[in-house]
């Protein structure tokens, strides 16, 4: 396994410390002038997403991470559990909820999604920021409303909860940025 | 000298070759500032009647220190290393002369400067370029311009006068405060620094949660107090006025003298720091040149362990002491720091046209 040493640290490495892997959000080259060169690192784990404070002096190092970025497309829910294929190699991957978090809002069968794997083991999974959705349910709108600042919430064909304005109508396809969850505007079929 | 204006970008960017890395990091309002505090370092020393010197920056000695990494260079007997190899007998020599890099680029001017006084320099000074290994951050760059002196018949007093002198020219911030290493200590930490066990000072720095290298020895006192320095004392120093730490821990002597003071050796060394930045050094230098010479081996043998190379042991500085190096006080001064404080900057790339991912 590749490992880094002191002097490859930088923000933004991956690496693994007792099984776990991390990404190094901040080092700072610390040295006292007649003193031992020490790297103050915060490291985030990239399963927990706990925050480490570590110190190192020259010389140590650190396991790299086995972390890869794929594509990866939806293809079904099971119970608990969410299915994914890898584009290029067709291995699929199993998610469970938890890993999904807040994301299923958006999946829909046959998405491109970007995955990072760690190990060769899915570690979290990003929908596009732009997705598309049918309105499966909503109350209708109050004829010639067209402001946007007076909203409802609607149901897409995910099964979650969209806040949209009031014009937004059954039927109707609106697209959603998934980093934030807001409605971004309609869609013509 | 033309400049263009607005060239520089605020932030740094992460990786080097964006295509426009060949643009300095500098503000050229920065670039004059700099330039200023030059020109007032130059006036300061001819108001105090030192001479301006230079000394090689490739040299064949170079300062034995645990912790400082030189950069070595391979030099030929063609490129005119004669004189080095003359010190190295016979075969080594041959076998030296094409494998093994003989030439350091210097970490400060310390062994050639000491070595004028040794000559009958009484007040010196140089602006030059130093150099150390793996030296790379935010305060850090591989290469960086230092200012050393040396006054001949100065104690650590007047050495720190002199300092104060130093900074109060070139930063506008009052003459700095003396605080001892010992006072320092008691004060932000809680215990002597002289007297406490090495298991205390460990005992400390888990209680106040500083988290230390896994591969740290529970015996390497220094490092021990480093740790503490760093997180607990130095952010405290020099922020209403600079600060100037003196009478370090013996085992931090590096070429300082030794002094008992009331039963504990201290070593006669002083930091100077503002803004929790050290920004000069300075040392009531040795001038015994055995006691050097078993420094330097007691420093190489802690290299080994630390997995460094050795470095010479032998050198022209010892060869200036043996003949007779009289006292003095000498302090070296990071010019950069000081305009990056000057400047209101916050790392050393927004004060050098190209720091080393631009060099």
């Amino acid at each position: 396994m590749a490992s880094f040493n002191t002097s490859d640290f930088r923000k933004g490495l991956k690496v693994q410390i007792d099984g776990d892997p991390y990404l190094m959000i901040e080092c700072n080259f610390v040295k006292p002038g007649k003193g031992q060169a020490l790297y103050k690192c915060k490291l985030r784990n990239l399963i927990r997403n706990t925050v480490l404070d570590r110190t190192y002096k020259s010389g140590e190092s650190l396991e790299a991470a086995d972390i890869e970025e794929i594509d990866a497309q939806y293809l079904y829910r099971q119970g608990e559990l969410f299915v994914f294929m890898n584009n290029e190699s067709y291995e699929q991957y199993e998610l469970t909820a938890q890993a999904v978090d807040d994301a299923w809002k958006y999946l829909k069968e046959g998405m491109n999604c970007s995955m990072v794997l760690f190990n060769g083991t899915p570690l979290t999974m990003t929908p596009p920021n732009h997705v598309v959705l049918r309105v499966e349910y909503c109350e209708p709108g109050a004829k010639g409303n067209t402001a946007s600042n007076v909203t409802k919430p609607v149901k897409v064909e995910t099964g979650a909860d969209i806040i949209c304005p009031s014009f937004v109508e059954m039927g109707e396809l609106i697209k959603v940025d998934t980093r934030t969850g807001d409605y971004i505007e309609r869609v013509k079929e | 000298m033309k400049v263009r204006r607005g060239f520089a970008p605020t932030t740094r960017p992460e990786s080097a070759s964006t295509g426009d890395d060949f643009l300095p990091t500098i503000d050229p309002i920065v670039l004059r500032l700099r330039a200023g505090l030059l020109r007032r370092v130059r006036e300061f020393f001819d108001r105090h009647g030192f001479l301006e010197v230079e000394t090689p920056i490739l040299s064949a000695d170079t300062v034995v220190d645990r912790h400082l990494d030189p950069f070595a260079v391979e030099v030929d007997s063609s490129a005119g290393c004669h004189g080095h190899l003359a010190r190295v007998s016979g075969e080594e020599a041959l076998a030296g002369r094409q494998r093994h890099p003989c030439f350091y680029l210097q970490t400060s001017p310390e062994f050639a400067m000491k070595r004028l006084l040794a000559a009958g320099a009484a007040a010196i000074y140089q602006v030059t370029r130093a150099f150390r290994r793996d030296e790379l951050g935010p305060l850090h760059n591989p290469e960086f311009t230092m200012v050393e002196w040396y006054r001949v018949g100065d104690g650590p007093d007047e050495g720190m006068t002199l300092l104060s002198e130093l900074a109060e020219t070139l930063l506008e911030r009052g003459p700095a405060e003396r605080l001892s290493y010992r006072e320092a200590f008691e004060q932000h930490v809680g215990l002597d620094p002289h007297t406490a066990r090495t298991e205390q000072l460990v005992d400390a720095v888990r209680e106040k949660q500083i988290d230390a290298p896994a591969s740290l020895s529970p015996t390497d006192r220094d490092t021990w107090l480093d740790l503490l320095l760093v997180d607990r004392v130095q952010p405290h120093l020099g922020q209403a006025r600079p600060t100037i730490l003196y009478d370090y821990p013996a085992g931090q002597a590096a070429l300082a003298r030794l002094r008992d003071d009331d039963g504990v050796m201290v070593a006669e060394r002083f930091e100077l720091c503002v803004d929790g930045i050290e920004l000069a050094n300075g040392y009531h230098e040795l001038t015994d040149a055995d006691e050097l010479t078993r420094r330097n081996t007691q420093v190489n043998l802690q290299r080994q362990l630390d997995g460094h190379s050795p470095l010479p042991s032998e050198s022209r500085l010892l060869a200036a002491m043996r003949a007779g190096l009289p006292a003095s006080t000498g302090v070296a001064l990071g010019f950069d720091r000081v305009v990056m404080l000057a400047a209101g900057a916050k790392c050393l790339a927004d004060v050098m046209p190209f720091p080393f991912d631009r060099a």
